[in-house]
């Protein structure tokens, strides 16, 4: 098992690796060169000069490689040009970063709770009309682009019916103790239920829009390998023991079912980056991904640098732990 | 179909669907019996293609003939939309009806379906015209992706070796990517962005798929029989790949791509969203639209519902297409 973890964690290092060359690729290849990205409207050759010598850009390339990754590990990403100017981009990305956590958390909670149990359902009563139902449900999911059911619960909830709020995090003037920076968790840490209730109030819209696109590829992920795991040899040697259909469902079934789903639900954590965007910009809610629209339009890019970085080292990072699930919940895995 | 045991397992698919309210395991076991019972009699006639038997099940299913309606419909709007579309696209007819405080977005009139948009163009017309733009964008990134992806995973499948490990290693780092986030960070590099640079982006982030896929059905076609049979006579390598195992590896490809137009078309209303998209105002795109209609979102929302609308329609016309295609290649869920 150890052994098993340190072979990912290498393998991990090296996706990291890659993408740290990526990313300096990237930089060296924008119109202009990194000089000018940084500089903005305001260079001069004087200036241009200046930092190109600061930066170390006349030495050769493995040498500013080095440099850059050095610089990379003490954290040392620049500072951000659009998003919040002169603020330093890691400190962005860190103040985001739990805003962020937690919407995708709800929304990855929303997901599993309706699409496994559903998952499940369609698949015991395959060809009936609530399973047909069910599976053209979540066609129309995938086809639905996620930042226009952002739109819709936006519309609706908020604007027509007036039930949610529109946009932001909590409400002005709302004054809360800030432990975590995950609002519904503070309040609970501090006690300030109203505080935890506004900041709920502000996450359910966003956090429905986002689980849409987890919620269709788990419920039909969970239909296709509930309908394998039925037809096996060993669910019908447990209904020849005379099990109940208790023990077969939960010991049989589920447990050997949950395989690719587990997998489907550490992509979709990934995914769900993408989707934080889309449903961030709709609603103006302050997380990462709000940062990362206004600084892929504005051309932030030591922001961008840092939130590329960061999102696919969490992706990276939560491939690993799905794959450590993996291999608890089917012995066979550690084995290979 | 002369494998017996793959018959049996196919008949088992089709008789289970034909139960389906079967609602305890021992149903399950009667059914298994009553399968293996009329093994022998299978409804696909020997000698039939698979394309041809996938076909037969496809002629039945009401999901794909839904798809299939929808995307042809699609097609032909297409085409023929600047013939039909009632007023010139970039013409402003109700621009004098536009008021930026009061009424931003004009409504319905006698000659305006639908209205016009915050420029006085008619929205009916857009939308029409809208439809080639959205194809354009959807097959040229599709079909940018499948050249990409079929030249690297045919490179990998029939060259094997070193070339195999370094072309799957790029791929496998590209798919460890969230894609959609890869699609803005190209998009966005652009210094000059256009519908181009969005059929770039978008083409980008479908290679590494159609690449593995493509791999995948070369390694298994690479051990078929035929292969053998065509290697021991003989057969030059190089026709080999082109003449007996491309063509045979290309179904799984196909089905890939009707699901990746769908995803094109959602993903560049994304881009477009984001303000990554074509600046270029004159020719109507649906996603593009979609995005235009952000700030209208209080007074005028049919102007996003519309482009909306389309979107869906046709991404869901190409999924279930898609999808009831897969369903019909693969044997294991053959119904």
């Amino acid at each position: 098992m150890i052994r098993f973890v340190v072979r990912r964690l290498l393998q991990m290092l090296l996706v990291v690796l890659v993408l740290s060359m990526l990313v300096f690729a990237w930089l060296r290849s924008l119109p202009g060169g990194p000089v000018s990205a940084m500089l903005g409207e305001r260079q001069t050759p004087e200036r241009r000069a200046a930092l190109e010598a600061a930066l170390g850009l006349d030495q050769p390339l493995p040498v500013q490689y080095g440099k850059f990754l050095q610089r990379a590990v003490q954290g040392d990403f620049g500072v951000s040009t659009k998003v919040l100017p002169g603020e330093d981009a890691l400190d962005i990305f860190l103040q985001r970063l739990p805003a962020t956590i937690e919407l995708s958390f709800l929304a990855m909670v929303l997901a599993v709770a309706l699409g496994i149990p559903l998952g499940y359902f369609a698949a015991r009563r395959r060809g009936s009309p609530a399973d047909a139902g069910a599976v053209i449900f979540s066609l129309v999911g995938v086809a639905v682009p996620v930042f226009f059911t952002a739109f819709l619960l936006k519309y609706f909830f908020a604007v027509e019916w007036n039930l949610l709020p529109v946009s932001g995090r909590q409400s002005t003037g709302m004054d809360a103790t800030r432990v975590t920076g995950m609002f519904v968790l503070d309040g609970i840490l501090t006690r300030e239920w109203d505080a935890s209730w506004d900041a709920l109030k502000h996450l359910i819209l966003p956090a429905l829009a986002l689980s849409t696109i987890p919620f269709a590829v788990i419920f039909r992920i969970t239909r296709a390998s509930v309908l394998d795991v039925l037809d096996e040899d060993y669910v019908r040697t447990a209904e020849a023991k005379g099990l109940t259909a208790k023990v077969i469902r939960g010991r049989h079934v589920l447990r050997n079912a949950m395989l690719p789903v587990v997998t489907t639900i550490g992509l979709q954590v990934g995914g769900l980056l993408s989707g934080a965007v889309l449903t961030e910009t709709v609603f103006s809610y302050r997380g990462v991904g709000e940062a990362l629209a206004t600084a892929f339009r504005e051309k932030d890019y030591p922001v961008l640098q840092v939130l590329i970085m960061a999102a696919a080292a969490i992706y990276v990072l939560v491939n690993l732990m799905v794959d450590i699930a993996y291999a608890i919940i089917d012995p066979r895995i550690r084995t290979r | 179909m002369s494998d017996p045991t793959t018959d049996r397992h196919d008949d088992q698919h089709e008789s289970s669907s034909q139960t389906p309210r079967r609602t305890t395991y021992g149903g399950l076991r009667k059914q298994r019996i009553d399968d293996l019972a009329t093994a022998g009699t299978v409804d696909d006639q020997p000698g039939v293609s698979l394309i041809r038997s996938a076909w037969q099940r496809l002629r039945r299913n009401p999901i794909f003939l839904i798809g299939l309606a929808i995307t042809v419909a699609f097609v032909v709007l297409a085409v023929i939309a600047p013939w039909i579309a009632p007023w010139d696209v970039t013409a402003r007819p109700l621009l004098d009806k536009v008021r930026p405080q009061s009424n931003p977005v004009p409504g319905p009139e006698a000659g305006h379906l639908l209205g016009g948009d915050d420029r006085g163009r008619d929205l009916f017309s857009r939308l029409i015209v809208g439809s080639r733009q959205t194809l354009i964008v959807g097959v040229f990134a599709t079909l940018f992706g499948l050249i990409g992806g079929v030249t690297l995973g045919t490179l990998a499948g029939a060259v094997g070796g070193w070339v195999d490990s370094l072309v799957m290693r790029i791929v496998d780092v590209m798919l460890s990517l969230p894609s959609l986030l890869l699609a803005f960070t190209i998009a966005s590099l652009a210094r000059n962005p256009s519908q181009w640079t969005v059929v770039v982006a978008i083409a980008i982030i479908q290679v590494p798929i159609f690449a593995r896929l493509l791999r995948g059905s070369m390694l298994a076609q690479r051990s078929s029989d035929h292969v053998l049979a065509a290697r021991s006579l003989g057969v030059r390598p190089r026709a080999i790949v082109f003449r007996h195992m491309l063509p045979n590896a290309m179904g799984p490809v196909i089905v890939q791509a009707t699901l990746s137009l769908a995803v094109a078309i959602i993903e560049a209303a994304a881009l477009s969203f984001l303000g990554l998209g074509n600046p270029d105002q004159r020719q109507p795109e649906w996603g593009q639209m979609l995005g235009l209609a952000q700030p209208y979102i209080t007074e005028a929302p049919h102007l996003a519902f519309y482009p909306a609308g389309c979107i869906i329609v046709v991404a869901l016309g190409f999924t279930l297409m898609g999808e009831s295609l897969r369903e019909a290649l693969d044997p294991k869920t053959r119904r």
